[in-house]
């Protein structure tokens, strides 16, 4: 089975992250790149897939120069090989943007299954699954919690608010997982060699026959125009118990319209 | 803060990298809590080997990764930072690896090695006995030949991984002619006849069990034989050079922790209106810790090198595990001062730290015996 998993590199989430005051952008030069957290999940799923029904894992990853750092990770972890794609025609596409370049390099390379992380800890949309499903004219199966596989038949477990729903479907297919899946493994030292001498392919917008009039910043359909810092966190009331304690902390609460 | 290494290769880094990241992820979280509760750690082994990180000096072939003890000890000294119990687990490891490793035939090596390195089976070391400690040579423990294997009978004391360790490097007793009678055996656990004592109830390091070995009527086939008869007494101090320069880096290790958590410490709390960091009474000390803590990197260092060279580096190990411990037990107890009453209570990392190091000055060797070796070298004839 030939899986492609979607990596994306993000800010650290322990470092500060700033919007660029250039073009209120995400600065990605400001914080350390990491791999996006649920990525880590999706790269595990489709390792757990091949180990059960062989095949091959490819990472793709859009994404500036400095994003091969995530990739070395995820082929660290045992994927096979990967393809970034990198190009300034990019730079500040928003999710339909985004799902329109990866939709396009997806056609070019080829896939049974396609596995993302449910959403990106920078952006938060969450919808990118949805959307490349749409644009592949595949199933979209979203928010799993558990996948299998028979044969050409795919279902998972799709977490919803009150349990889960069991969703079925015929690959190829678009998947999405949250954390519940699994536990994903630590790459070995032996694994961390390995990754230096696996095939990266770099794809720019031509390669992948990407619309430039649908991609990067001017082409977005939603624009910030505007951001301001969060504003530190105010120092706390204390209330000091003088046997009147629990008449305060209510009175407190009420003046805040809790209860 | 981490501490800032120039390590020989870009991989050394990487590895650095990986094992910090194990290291914040999984161990720190919980290494004061199974202390507390004296819970050993097996799932961490695990972890750490199939990480590949439990048998990084050994030779790639079998399942090693071929790193120079300069990397391999700076792996255990963050390791041991972190979790003593672990740090420490790893080097004794290593050491109960190294008899098969360096004197195996080609066969037992190439059955044995891949599960131990790879952190199925971990290993524990065996020639301390309750009357025998500093004279290692005295032990009494005895190997008698018999249907063309052997038998053994004796009392294995002080055995890191005790009861929890999948196999047992044994020093025993196969004639009465001193060092020259000792031979070298590996025992895997569930051999009938092996027993464990109850895990010793102790100081520091409670969540590394420390249990006596019994051993009663153990039979074991020829192959059980590491080198040749005779040669374990050899085999057993050469496996300890290299397991004191383990002991040196976890010393270390435990007295980086203790300088740096002195040293966040000292920069937030405030006596007189300031920071007590700002005392100079209290920041020379912390200078004092921070130089000696380097001086014991670099010596442990400097002997790992002569190692990787090729030379003996024997008695250098010795000044490094004499000198690391040493100062590990007086940072300790320098961090406790710098918390105050806070540095005597549980809720802070210095007390554990403290019952940590004095551990370091006794095991693989005393101080004392390592005072022994250094001098000996020294007037000894060229
Ligand atoms: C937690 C722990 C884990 C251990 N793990 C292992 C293990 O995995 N495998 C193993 O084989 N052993 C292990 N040991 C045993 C350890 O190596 C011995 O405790 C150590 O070698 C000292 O032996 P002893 O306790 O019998 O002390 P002794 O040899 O009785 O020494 C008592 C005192 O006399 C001093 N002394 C002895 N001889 C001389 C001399 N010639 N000159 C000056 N002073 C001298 C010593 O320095 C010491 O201060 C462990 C011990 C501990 C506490």
């Amino acid at each position: 089975m030939n899986i492609v998993v979607c990596v994306k590199q993000v800010p650290d989430t322990a470092t500060e992250r700033k919007l660029s005051s250039k073009d209120n952008t995400l600065d990605r030069d400001a914080a350390d790149g990491v791999i996006n957290e649920l990525c880590e999940y999706a790269v595990e799923e489709a390792l757990k897939i091949k180990e059960a029904h062989g095949g091959e894992v490819t990472v793709l990853t859009m994404g500036p120069a400095k994003a091969t750092d995530t990739i070395r990770k995820a082929l660290a972890m045992g994927a096979d090989k990967a393809v970034h794609l990198v190009d300034d025609a990019l730079h500040g596409s928003d999710a339909l943007g985004t799902s329109h370049a990866l939709a396009q390099t997806l056609k070019k390379i080829g896939f049974d299954l396609v596995i993302l992380g449910s959403e990106s800890t920078d952006a938060r949309t969450g919808v990118l699954a949805a959307m490349l499903a749409e644009r592949l004219g595949t199933p979209q199966l979203t928010l799993a919690r558990k996948v299998d596989i028979d044969g050409s038949a795919i279902s998972i477990e799709r977490v919803t608010d009150y349990g889960y729903d069991k969703v079925t479907a015929t690959l190829p297919a678009v998947v999405s997982v949250v954390e519940k899946i699994n536990e994903p493994r630590y790459p070995s030292f032996k694994g961390i060699m390995a990754a230096k001498k696996k095939p990266v392919q770099t794809f720019g917008v031509a390669d992948a026959e990407i619309d430039t009039a649908q991609v990067g910043l001017a082409s977005s359909w939603s624009e910030v125009t505007e951001f301001a810092v969060a504003p530190p966190r105010a120092a706390g009331t204390i209330v000091k118990d003088e046997g009147d304690g629990g008449a305060k902390a209510a009175e407190f609460l009420a003046s805040k319209k809790f209860i | 803060m981490a501490v800032d290494r120039a390590l020989p290769t870009p991989e050394a880094h990487d590895l650095l990298d990986l094992v910090r990241d194990i290291i914040a992820k999984e161990i720190a979280p919980r290494a004061a809590r199974d202390e507390t509760e004296g819970r050993f750690p097996r799932d961490l082994f695990t972890l750490l080997g199939r990480a590949g990180l439990l048998g990084l000096p050994y030779p790639e072939e079998h399942g090693g990764a071929a790193q120079p003890y300069e990397v391999y000890l700076q792996v255990v000294e963050e390791l041991a930072g972190a979790f003593l119990a672990v740090g420490l687990g790893v080097s004794v490891h290593t050491l109960s690896c190294f008899p098969v490793a360096a004197y195996g035939d080609q066969e037992r090596r190439a059955e044995l090695l891949p599960q131990m390195l790879g952190g199925e089976l971990l290993g524990a070391y065996c020639l301390s006995e309750p009357q025998s400690g500093s004279d290692a040579a005295a032990l009494t423990t005895r190997a008698q030949a018999a249907d063309g294997g052997y038998v053994v009978d004796g009392v294995k004391a002080w055995t890191t991984h005790g009861g929890v360790a999948d196999f047992y490097t044994v020093m025993a007793r196969t004639s009465a002619d001193g060092p020259r009678g000792i031979s070298c055996f590996h025992v895997p656990a569930g051999t009938p006849g092996l027993s464990f004592g109850r895990p010793e109830r102790k100081m520091g390091m409670r969540s590394s069990p420390t249990a006596q070995v019994r051993l009663d009527g153990v039979r074991l086939g020829a192959d059980a034989l590491i080198g040749e008869e005779g040669e374990g007494f050899r085999i057993a101090m050469a496996a300890l050079d290299g397991g004191r320069l383990g002991i040196a880096a976890c010393a270390v290790g435990v007295a980086q922790a203790a300088l740096d958590a002195a040293t966040a410490y000292a920069r937030e709390r405030r006596q007189f209106g300031r920071p007590i960091a700002e005392f100079q009474g209290l920041g020379f000390m912390l200078a004092d810790m921070a130089t000696q803590v380097a001086a014991a990197r670099a010596l442990y260092l400097d002997a790992a090198r002569l190692r990787d060279a090729g030379r003996p580096y024997g008695t250098r190990a010795a000044m490094a595990k004499l000198f690391a411990t040493d100062t590990a037990m007086k940072v300790t107890t320098d961090a406790v001062q710098v918390f105050g009453g806070y540095g005597y209570v549980e809720d802070f990392p210095a007390e554990r730290l403290m019952r940590e190091a004095k551990v370091l000055q006794i095991v693989e060797g005393t101080n004392q015996i390592q005072r022994l070796v250094i001098s000996r070298a020294l007037t000894k004839d060229a």
